[in-house]
């Protein structure tokens, strides 16, 4: 997050490079440069600068797109559970539709669509937008599916009966009674979503269909990095792979720790 | 005595250090006899009958006290000795019928299973036995519905086939944990007649668990009244309901509405019955007492006489 | 002018299988009649009771006045503003994520004037301090005493109390009816009482409705009612109630149970079970008059 203040170098500032330090091995290996702590990328790119700065996209989109899935999911699957009948059988229907694809698979639909319709140049500015929209779509259902479920008990309860006999209409029910009591499995959900989302996002990079060069998140550097492997230039991909697998396997260590922390039956 | 309990006690762990759930019960229960134990929720009933048949739920333990059964000691027996036991000698009746049968097995396939594992028949005999049970606790054509499932049955009619399966090895104890509860009115009444007859008929011993004084009165020959995991009050079901000794059961018999008795107010008990965690000193029920001295906050009552009846409260102390 | 009256009232549940299921095994659609022409009135000030077994279609009565069902057939006139409703389960019916200071203050979002929730709780028994604790704090009875502050805070012409003592201890729910009848002396309550327990409905009731299979078999006041039943139905259950005098008075426990309301049977749906049954209750549904819907007592052979 606080990458642009702390990283040693703006690799996206045209001014600052120098194509006379493209391919610095790590600083530790024969030939490395302090300034680049591990190595430099085909364009004089400090690699760790360009981590810190990948890191930042990918956490980023994952956050978003988990937070869009999520009021997404939750607001379909609180009507359906709520409301019932026709609508009810509608949202799931669409659910059980889009649950038999791969999630990568409908997030690069509606890229691909998205970059059709709006043409290479726009989607160039809108990229970020459009990968949180695409995944996050992706990952609705599992929000709808949950909620759902546990509205259609709540609802029967008799705290909510009280309130429709008070005169409380649906939807301040929903929002007042229903929401605060089925959220508890949804925040659990979203905490193991976000890695996901992060490496949904970081496969679509890979793919090239994700953010481009000149904004890379860790997938697109492990893309780019991907082309020199073979040449002897290890370090431009392995690095932003390690840096991958530490973010998520942190997320989810966080995740854990929020879920113990949020339950008030721990404490 | 077929059933004799003395100075029992229940414990379990926990964050709050060790609660005791049962403290220190004595009682015994007599061929043919029905023994109402009667209380309210967390009093220790229930917990009582399951430390009997040693079906706590760990960690609860008994932490004192021994159970005979037929003079037998059972309460030191080892799991699968016990497990034997239990299958032969107890028969065992819960509230809730649904739960208490097999949901994939017929009903004539599950108490001829029990007849097998613990009478010596064959199995054409096991059978008999079974259909015979079956029209003992008032199945209407047990021959037709031998193969049915349990959920073919009414509530009524599910209760009367746990137990048959309860009766089916010919148990010297029954143990009945709110066998009415779960039943309409209607029902209640027959399954109560039928619980009467077979322990009159067949001279096993019942503990009969509940809250509701209705089906005692009607049920049992003496009542145990439990508060806060003691027996506060026990003796002949008559004395007990027409001249209560123990201040809790004075205000347990005032506080239940009387059919075709005119009153405008209920006798009401002040407060709650204390959690297990702040049961109070001396009386357990000192704090909610009308009638409470200065023994009562310091020393706690042992059951003692009190007219035909035994009651742990100090105004019954000999002077 | 009666505070409610409910005209005819009827309330059919569609439980039906799903509509593919239905298809493919060629089965019918399936309707329940949980309450079949319910017709009663109650006066400001009074209690009116439903009693009847598990089934007999008595909350659902309560859900319709409480506009939680709307009726399939009939009507329902209210002439007061509001009503308010307690449940029988204490543990579902507080919001457990809602402090006592939210929950009692919920209905008076309606109302002109937002009088103090501590003044509700002081009125049922419970301390002023209660209002910042939540639900999970409090025994069943003291959340019962939170409902029915709830309650109270809506301002209510009639009260509707579905089995509001049947999830309690005894000695809990003599403090709860004991309550109940306080207030209504001091704030002149109407209740609609809803209840399986004939003893708890004697000692509450100023009338009282006997409710089997979805209909009212007999509507009398509760000194009449206890002291001299019509109906057969009404007959059997008080038989059934257990006897705490032990005045030792014979009793013949009723065979049956109560049928499938989905296929109830014809003619008077108590005929089955009635030991009065004549070939006529087998084919004419029993009208209801003068308190009882009986052929039986119609015809003048039932013995008093």
């Amino acid at each position: 997050m606080f990458s642009p203040w702390i990283s040693p170098q703006n690799p996206f500032d045209a001014a600052a490079l120098d194509l006379n330090a493209a391919f610095k091995p790590p600083a530790w290996l024969d030939g490395g440069d302090r300034a680049f702590l591990l190595g430099s990328d085909n364009q004089g790119r400090d690699i760790l600068s360009t981590i810190m700065h990948g890191a930042r996209i990918s956490l980023g989109i994952g956050l978003a797109s988990v937070a869009f899935a999520m009021v997404l999911g939750v607001t379909l699957g609180l009507l359906a559970g709520y409301v019932g009948g026709r609508l009810d059988a509608f949202i799931m229907r669409v659910a059980d539709v889009q649950l038999s694809f791969p999630a990568i698979l409908i997030a690069l639909l509606i890229d691909g669509v998205a970059r059709v319709a709006l043409g290479g140049e726009r989607h160039e500015e809108i990229v970020i937008p459009v990968l949180v929209l695409s995944i996050g779509f992706a990952g609705w259902v599992q929000y709808a599916r949950t909620v759902r479920g546990s509205t259609m008990v709540e609802r029967e309860k008799e705290y909510v009966q009280a309130a429709r006999v008070i005169g409380r209409r649906p939807l301040a029910i929903m929002a007042a009674h229903v929401l605060p009591n089925v959220i508890g499995p949804v925040l659990v959900i979203a905490t193991i979503h976000i890695a996901t989302a992060i490496i949904t996002e970081a496969t679509l990079s890979f793919l090239g269909v994700g953010v481009p060069a000149t904004q890379p998140s860790l997938g697109t550097l492990i893309r780019v990095g991907n082309e020199f492997l073979y040449s002897g230039e290890w370090w431009i991909t392995v690095f932003p792979g390690v840096a991958l697998v530490v973010l998520v396997i942190s997320v989810n260590l966080l995740g854990d720790w929020l879920r113990d922390a949020l339950n008030p039956k721990l404490r | 005595m077929i059933l004799e309990v003395r100075g029992l006690s229940v414990q379990f762990p926990s964050r709050r250090g060790i609660l005791t759930a049962v403290d220190d019960v004595s009682f015994s229960i007599a061929p043919g006899e029905v023994l109402g134990v009667v209380g309210e929720s967390g009093a220790g009933k229930s917990m009582t009958g399951l430390a009997v048949i040693r079906l706590l739920e760990p960690p609860g333990r008994i932490s004192a006290g021994e159970v005979r059964l037929e003079g037998r000691r059972i309460d030191n027996l080892r799991h699968e000795e016990m497990r034997r036991i239990r299958g032969r000698k107890i028969g065992v009746i819960f509230q809730d019928p649904l739960t208490s049968l097999n949901p994939l097995y017929t009903i004539g396939e599950q108490i001829e299973e029990t007849i097998l594992t613990h009478l010596p028949l064959s199995k054409s005999q096991a059978r008999e036995h079974a259909l015979s049970l079956l029209r003992e606790v008032g199945i209407p054509a047990p021959e037709a519905r031998y193969s049915n499932y349990p959920h073919h049955f009414s509530g009524g009619m599910r209760q009367r086939v746990v137990i048959a399966l309860a009766l089916a090895a010919e148990p010297r104890l029954l143990i009945a944990d709110e066998p009415t509860t779960a039943l309409d009115v209607s029902i209640q009444a027959q399954i109560i007649a039928l619980l009467k007859r077979l322990a009159a008929e067949r001279g096993a011993a019942v503990m009969l668990i509940t809250h509701d004084m209705g089906v005692i009165a009607e049920t049992a020959q003496r009542v145990a009244v439990m508060y806060a995991g003691r027996i506060v009050e026990l003796g002949p079901v008559r004395d007990v309901i027409h001249s209560p000794r123990h201040p809790y059961t004075v205000g347990l018999m005032g506080s239940i509405p009387k059919l075709g008795v005119k009153q405008d107010r209920l006798l009401q008990i002040e407060g709650a019955m204390p959690r297990l965690t702040a049961i109070p000193q001396g009386c357990a029920f000192n704090p909610r007492c009308p009638r409470r001295f200065d023994r009562c906050l310091t020393d706690r009552p042992e059951l003692l006489a009190a007219g035909a009846s035994r009651a742990a409260c100090w105004l019954h102390a000999s002077p | 002018m009666h505070l409610l009256s409910v005209d005819s009232v009827s309330r059919d549940f569609d439980v039906s299988s799903p509509w593919l299921n239905r298809v493919l095994e060629r089965e019918p659609r399936r309707i329940l009649r949980a309450v079949d022409h319910v017709s009663f009135e109650i006066s400001k000030g009074e209690t009116l009771a439903l009693v009847g077994e598990s089934g007999c279609g008595k909350s659902t009565v309560a859900r319709l006045i409480a506009g939680l069902y709307a009726p399939t057939e009939g009507h329902i006139a209210f002439s007061g503003r509001r009503l308010q409703m307690i449940f029988q389960d204490p543990y579902a019916s507080l919001n457990p994520r809602w402090r006592v200071r939210k929950i009692i203050a919920e209905p008076m979002l309606f109302l002109e004037e937002q009088k103090p929730v501590e003044q509700f709780l002081l009125q049922v028994g419970l301390s002023a301090d209660d209002a910042e604790r939540y639900p999970h704090e409090f025994s069943g009875g003291q959340r019962q005493r939170i409902s029915i502050a709830r309650a109270l805070a809506g301002e209510p012409d009639l009260l509707i109390c579905d089995e509001p003592t049947s999830a309690l201890d005894v000695s809990v729910q003599a403090q709860i009816l004991n309550l109940m009848a306080d207030l209504q002396d001091r704030l002149g309550l109407t209740y609609l009482f809803i209840s399986h327990n004939l003893a708890v409905v004697s000692l509450i009731a100023d009338r009282v409705g006997v409710m089997y299979l979805g209909r009212i078999v007999e509507l009398a006041p509760a000194s009449r009612l206890f002291s001299s039943p019509r109906h057969p139905y009404t007959r059997m259950l008080l038989d059934a109630v257990p006897d705490l005098a032990m005045s030792g008075k014979s009793r013949t426990p009723v065979a049956g149970e109560v049928p499938n309301p989905l296929a109830p049977p014809s003619g008077c749906s108590f005929h089955p079970r009635c030991r009065y049954a004549t070939a006529r209750c087998q084919v004419e549904v029993p009208r209801f008059s003068d308190g009882v819907a009986c052929h039986a007592v119609e015809e003048g052979r039932l013995p008093t």
